[in-house]
């Protein structure tokens, strides 16, 4: 260990003050603002694995790709599975292997939407590596952020991941069709996430049965309308 | 795991401020980390120590000043401390959505020479 007295040069202070994620904001606002000029809303879903991402979308593409020029950009640890189970649904799929990084970040989303025509699009979902707690602190110039909580996961999840569920516009519950065998308590966990996330809208459904997709595409109709309107989101 | 990625953008930017201000030794970095930045201090630690090996920052000191979080009411916009991760307003007794601090993730400054 070297104390600063025996070295011969002065010790000088230097405050910087300097953001350490000030690099992906950057690229984040650059990303919106070519969302905002292309007229695309772009969704970010986040969830722990294995909540329901991909099925929500193998489920949204199907119903919607014919109505809505979309396409997906599914970040994932090693694998394309995620981008081999969306294809097919008439969606462009563009999907990113993050490698060992635990979330995506704003540059990788500006690299893919190089194979991607933008403005041909209305809407852009990207599909977020499964983790509750990197991703959330990076911001991909989305218009919208989705948190997913399945309700086979615990009603008390929105309190254990309170910084995630605190930066959603929308909280989706996803398999209601398991709410009953898991013995999920509906009322209990929509006050959690009301508690912890009051800015947040909630949608329940099952991707599975088709209960409740209709309340999810409305929603999605109504953050289309407004994206011109929403510009300073976070 | 994020922290690593983060450290060592806290490095290469200590090491660039260093280099322009003329020093060769990094003694100290002081780090703030918000309560609400999804950072853990120890995983942090944990990479500062994996990561200094072989740079000027070899023998410094990691200091990380941890910043509490601050609400303001969306109903009354008084502003307070809140206990948790539920910010209800001591006032009116509604939760919060919005924050004013505890975000924060950055290096404040580096002592060198």
């Amino acid at each position: 260990m070297t104390s600063p007295q025996e070295t011969s040069p002065p010790l000088k202070v230097l405050h910087l003050g300097k953001d350490l994620l000030a690099s992906n904001r950057q690229h984040a606002a650059a990303n919106r603002a070519r969302f905002q000029a292309a007229g695309v809303l772009v969704v970010n879903l986040l969830s722990a694995p294995g909540s329901g991402k991909t099925a929500l979308l193998e489920r949204t593409l199907s119903d919607l790709a014919d109505r809505w020029p979309v396409a997906v950009i599914t970040g994932d640890l090693q694998t394309d599975n995620d981008a081999r189970r969306l294809a097919g649904r008439g969606a462009v799929i563009v999907p990113i292997a993050t490698g060992t990084l635990c979330h995506l970040e704003a540059s990788m989303i500006g690299r893919a939407c190089e194979e991607l025509d933008l403005t041909r699009l209305q809407l852009l979902f990207i599909e977020n590596v499964g983790n509750l707690v990197c991703p959330a602190s990076y911001d991909l110039g989305e218009t919208r952020r989705i948190v997913l909580l399945s309700t086979t996961e615990g009603e008390d999840k929105p309190l254990k991941y309170p910084l995630a569920f605190k930066s959603a516009d929308a909280v989706v519950i996803t398999k209601t069709d398991l709410a009953e065998p898991a013995g999920f308590r509906r009322e209990e966990a929509r006050a959690n996430v009301t508690a912890v996330a009051p800015q947040a809208d909630i949608i329940e459904l099952s991707a599975r049965t088709g209960q409740g997709m209709q309340e999810f595409y409305l929603w999605l109709e109504a953050a289309l309308v407004s994206r011109s309107a929403a510009a300073v989101h976070r | 795991m994020h922290e690593a990625g983060l450290m060592e953008e806290a490095l290469r930017a200590a090491e660039q401020a260093a280099r322009e201000a003329g020093a060769e030794r990094i003694h100290r970095l002081r780090l703030r980390i918000g309560r609400l930045s999804g950072v853990e201090p120890e995983a942090l630690r944990l990479a500062f120590e994996a990561l200094r090996p072989g740079t000027i920052a070899e023998h410094a000191h990691l200091d990380l000043e941890i910043a509490p979080v601050l609400c303001r009411c969306r109903r009354c916009h008084v502003e307070f401390a809140p206990e948790d991760f539920v910010f209800l307003c001591p006032r009116c007794g509604i939760p919060s959505a919005e924050v004013l601090r505890g975000l924060e993730l950055e290096l404040l400054a580096v002592e060198a020479s």
